[in-house]
This record gives structure tokens, C-alpha cells and sequence, in this order.
């Protein structure tokens, strides 16, 4: 039989799913102790995105690094821990790779328990480290550069999947505007700083709908009707307005963000609605929820920026109730780059 | 002294302990690259087998390159994660050298080619001197490198002397070796042409006796490639 899992309890988090390495140790599933995180964001900034064997070689020289500073800011040494959490999916298989054998490895050697946590239900959890009277049931909206869903969060560790992109996630679209209008990697945070100085209502960009799934995103249209439009800026030799797209771009992703998540969180009786991944950032999507949310008598929550990019914190809190929910990973944990929201693979109860 | 070693370097995964001149297990399989699963477990099943405390491991080696990206990091990390949480070295052994010291005492030139695509080889050439005393010590003559499989066989004709081969890129190579070799040549056969884990225990206890052990925070994979945007990088994009 296994010890019962104490409330209190210390958990590592490992997180090298993309372009960061991080850890984090994290207390009873709420509080961060530590919360240390490696960006490589300025060498794939020399590509215009992420690429996947470099961030895998970043990895692999940094990781011990930033999980020995993880517990020496906690102040914990490893023999304190209760439970040992990795990203194993989604995400580059070689990056995960790197995280997924460190943390088995750790595991193996100090006979602490391990378990594999879902990239984006980590995201979905980072609510709940600044909001300590947040519990399930509640609905989130997690926007990313890999990632567009509305995810209902039955109880801890018990998802379902409203609506998802048909094609591009929010943040793709984000990083390829950002390219075509000159702004560069990363789009996201870029956009949102030139969109301050634009006219959102300059340029009429269409809000993607998908036929039959109310709740569902499609950005593809809007990203090819931003490329039209600076495609007829320059057949017509005429300069366009890089602030007036940024805004009127990123207007229309907002727009259909917050319209499909306030329109299903009604159907549905949502009382709470979270926002989580690298968009849930964005200053224009926050202000915009915050209101929708407000006019409808729905909370609204959302984590930190440090919370919403990639960190070890929201693995530990994940694992932390996965851990609870009395799952366990094995020494032959694989990564698993497709693993879909709610899927179990290699680890088990 | 007690050492583990590890290699997942190429199509075999492979463990082992070698404690004070004897190898006291060695698990190895050369069938499928699904090492991220594998290789932990096998680990673990020879802890069991020997009763082996981690605790009392001095060092760990690990064949530290080239190879297959993925398995050299699947390996690495997983030494790392010993390093880290048994507070104890690294010893690199570079792919080459452990190949090559599957075939200790030998005479001649010893030539370890792994098969590194795009019609190169992984390769280094290598020589076993009397130490003095009562063994060999692995004598490196060319460094290894990713190298064309015709410029390998030209510096191989250049130095006139017999050579044996093993590891996966023989296969690969020799068509070409038959043609354009023009030195005596043996094949290593079967237990000895492949990566083993025991090999770098082995030399990773000399090394290790040697000093040439490093923090577990400072290993890293020796690729002897760049990645593909980086050799790419000049030609096709404007920073």
C-alpha cells in the first residue's frame, strides 16, 4: 500500500517541454517556494522561432543547473520532497526528452514518487497557486503558440474539452503576424506593446467562426486577411500602419476569444473563468475578459504573467493533485509530444 | 572503485557496474531506439539483481558522444539525475573510445565508425600501447569526427598499416571498404562490434583514476554536428 498523500505535501516540479527549462518546488499544491526558470528565448530569436534540437541541447546543459537553484531557493533538499512531477506531453519530443529521463532518473536514485504531468493541464493549474479559494468546478481558457481550447475543469484533475482550434492556435497566429509586419520572435508580447500605440477599429479583420461548433476558433482566415491586407498595402505602394494592424489584429482574436469563452461558460453555468498559457499574458485579452466576465456575473481569474509562460510551478501543482488522485509514473515514463487533455500514458493509479 | 556506466548512444541501450577490475553486470540490448523506456528499467533491474547500493557508486560514466542526438541526451540526462541526487561525477568517455576499447590488446589500428548519415561516419582511429606494467593504455591517433566514408578509407590508406573495424557504420561502409581499402583489414565479429555499457565502466575507471571526472551540472553531449539550423543559418535567414 502506498503512504497516503499528505496535504502538506513537497513536490518538484520539471518542466522542458519548449524553449524553457525550469523547476520548481511547491507546498500542499499552492504555494511556490521556488520558482526558477531558464528562457532561451534570445537564441531562437536568432531563427524567428523556436528550434527544436537547439532548445534540446539548452536543455540538457542547463537542467541540473536550474533544479539544484529550484531547491536551494526553497531552501529543501531532495530527500524532503514527497513527489517528483515532469511535463511529459504535449510538447518537442526531444526537449520533453531531457526533463522526462532527469526527473526518472532523480526519482530512481532517491526512491522519491514520481508522476507524469500534461503540459497544459500544468497551465490550467497555475490558477491556483494566486488564488487559494479557487476549486473545480470552473472553465478555462488556455491560449498558447501550440495550444487554443476551453477546457471545463470538473474537479482536480478531471478535464473536459469544450472547444478547440480548428487550425492555428492563438499564439501561432500571434508569432506569424508579428513576423509579416516586421515586429519579429516572439509575436505575442511584441503585438501587445505596438497594438498600444494602434487603432484596434482602423482595419475591419474578420472573427473566425466554424461552422456547426459555436465554441470553436479558427484564426487561419483572419492571420491570411492580415496578409492581404499588407499584400494591397504594397501593390498600392502604400506604407500601412504597424501599430492600426497590431491592433486591429490582435482586436479580433481577443473579440473571439472572449466572445466563445463567455458565450459557452453561460450555456454551461460557469460560475468561475480562468485564463492560462503565454496569450493569457496579453494586456488587451485580460482587459477584455475582465469586463465580459464582470457584465455577466462570472469571476474571472487569471495568474501572473511569471505563471502563465512556461514554469515548473504549474507542474508541481498539477502533479501535486495527480499525486493526490493517486497516480504514479514508472521508470519507463516516455515522453509523449500528442498527449491529448485527460490522457494517461505510462502513468496510472 | 565502483562505477556505472552507461551508453545509448546509437541502435543499443546499454547499463553497467565495474567495481575494483571486474565487471559485475552488464545489460544490453541492441534491438529498437526506445531507450527513454528502457534504459532506466534496466538500470533498476540491475540494481535489484546486484543488490546494489547507489549510495556507494563513486562515479558514473557515460559514453558522451557522438551519436543518435536524442539517445546521447537520453543518456546524459539520466547520468545527470544520478549525479544530481547521488552528489557524485561524471566521467565523459567519448563513443569512440569505448568502441574501441571493446577490442583491448589488439593489434594494429582499431577503427570504430558509427553510421552518421548523409555519407558520413562517426569515426576516430585508435591504438593499444604497452602501459609499463601489465596492460594497454587506448593510444588516440586521429581524434574522432564526422568524416566522408572516402576520406576515411584515403587517411587509412595513408598510414599503411592493418586496421580492424566494428561498430553499425561497417555495414554501412563496406562495399566501399572491399573497393578502395588497399591496407589488410579484420571485421571485430559479434560480442565485440557494438556499443557495451562494460567498456565504459572500464575506461571510465581509468579516466576516472586519471582525474578526468567532472561536476554532473557541467556534462554535456559532445554532437561532433551542429544542428541543422545552425550549419543552415547563414545561407537562409537575415538576422
Amino acid at each position: 500500500m502506498e503512504q497516503a498523500w499528505k496535504e502538506d505535501a513537497l513536490v518538484l516540479g520539471i518542466e522542458s517541454s519548449c524553449d524553457e527549462t525550469a523547476a520548481s518546488v511547491v507546498r500542499g499544491g499552492r504555494e511556490v517556494l521556488s520558482n526558477v526558470i531558464y528562457s532561451q528565448i534570445d537564441l531562437h530569436t536568432l531563427y524567428g522561432g523556436v528550434v527544436p534540437e537547439i532548445a534540446s541541447r539548452k536543455h540538457i546543459e542547463k537542467i541540473n543547473q536550474v533544479i539544484r537553484k529550484a531547491l536551494d531557493e526553497a531552501g529543501i533538499s531532495l530527500r524532503e520532497l514527497d513527489g517528483i512531477a515532469v511535463t511529459y506531453g504535449p510538447g518537442l519530443v526531444g526537449a520533453l526528452l531531457v526533463g522526462v529521463a532527469e526527473a526518472k532518473s532523480i526519482a530512481f536514485a532517491t526512491g522519491i514518487p514520481l508522476v507524469g504531468v500534461h503540459h497544459i493541464e500544468g497551465h490550467i493549474s497555475a490558477n491556483y497557486i494566486e488564488h487559494p479559494d479557487l476549486e473545480p468546478p470552473f472553465m478555462c481558457l488556455v491560449a498558447s503558440g501550440g495550444h487554443s481550447h476551453l477546457v471545463m475543469v470538473r474537479d482536480y484533475g478531471e478535464y473536459e474539452i469544450i472547444a478547440r482550434t480548428r487550425d492555428d492556435a492563438a499564439g501561432e497566429a500571434f508569432d506569424k503576424v508579428a513576423r509579416a509586419i516586421g515586429l519579429g520572435y516572439p509575436g505575442g508580447p511584441k503585438i501587445d506593446k505596438a497594438a498600444r500605440e494602434g487603432d484596434p477599429n482602423a482595419i475591419d479583420f474578420p472573427r473566425g467562426k466554424v461552422e456547426g461548433s459555436p465554441y470553436d476558433f479558427s484564426f487561419s482566415g483572419l492571420k491570411s486577411a492580415v496578409l492581404n491586407y499588407l499584400n494591397g498595402c504594397r501593390m498600392k505602394g502604400e506604407d500601412f500602419s504597424r501599430p492600426d494592424v497590431a491592433a486591429s489584429f490582435q482586436r479580433a482574436v481577443v473579440d473571439v476569444l472572449t466572445e466563445h469563452s463567455l458565450s459557452a461558460a453561460k450555456d454551461l453555468g460557469v460560475k468561475t473563468l480562468a485564463i492560462a498559457g503565454g496569450v493569457a499574458s496579453n494586456s488587451a485579452l485580460r482587459a477584455s475578459m475582465q469586463t465580459a466576465c464582470e457584465e455577466a456575473g462570472i469571476r474571472f481569474v487569471y495568474p501572473s504573467p511569471v505563471y502563465c509562460t512556461d514554469n515548473g510551478a504549474m507542474i508541481g501543482v498539477a502533479g501535486y493533485y495527480d499525486f493526490r488522485n493517486g497516480y504514479r509514473a514508472g521508470y519507463d515514463l516516455n515522453a509523449v509530444p500528442g498527449l491529448r487533455i485527460g490522457e494517461k500514458q505510462g502513468v496510472s493509479r | 572503485m565502483k562505477i556505472i556506466g552507461i551508453d545509448s548512444s546509437g541502435l543499443v541501450a546499454s547499463v553497467a557496474l565495474a567495481a575494483d577490475g571486474v565487471l559485475l553486470g552488464e545489460f544490453t540490448t541492441n534491438n529498437k531506439k526506445t531507450h527513454s523506456q528502457t534504459l532506466l528499467p534496466m538500470l533498476d533491474r540491475m540494481r535489484q539483481d546486484l543488490d546494489l547500493d547507489l549510495k556507494t557508486v563513486d562515479a558514473i560514466a557515460i559514453a558522451s558522444g557522438p551519436g543518435s542526438f536524442t539517445g546521447l541526451r537520453i543518456g546524459s540526462a539520466t547520468a545527470k539525475g544520478l549525479g544530481l541526487a547521488l552528489d557524485r561525477p561524471i566521467v565523459e568517455v567519448p563513443t569512440l573510445e569505448g568502441l574501441a576499447w571493446n577490442l583491448w590488446g589488439a593489434d594494429g589500428l582499431i577503427c570504430p565508425m558509427m553510421d552518421a548519415r548523409r555519407e558520413q561516419v562517426y569515426t576516430g582511429i585508435y591504438e593499444f600501447c604497452p602501459d609499463g606494467g601489465e596492460g594497454f593504455t587506448l593510444h588516440v591517433v586521429a581524434q574522432q569526427e564526422a568524416i566522408a566514408v572516402t576520406d576515411l578509407i584515403a587517411k587509412l590508406n595513408g598510414m599503411g598499416r592493418k586496421v580492424i573495424f566494428l561498430g553499425d557504420g561497417v555495414p554501412v561502409c563496406l562495399d566501399r571498404i572491399r573497393e578502395e581499402l588497399k591496407v589488410p583489414y579484420a571485421l571485430a565479429p559479434e560480442h565485440l562490434s557494438r556499443q557495451r555499457a562494460g567498456s565504459i565502466a572500464s575506461l571510465g575507471c581509468r579516466y576516472f583514476a586519471m582525474g578526468r571526472a567532472i561536476s554532473s551540472d557541467a556534462h554535456a553531449p559532445e554532437y561532433l554536428r551542429k544542428s541543422q539550423a545552425e550549419r543552415e543559418r547563414p545561407h537562409s535567414y537575415e538576422v
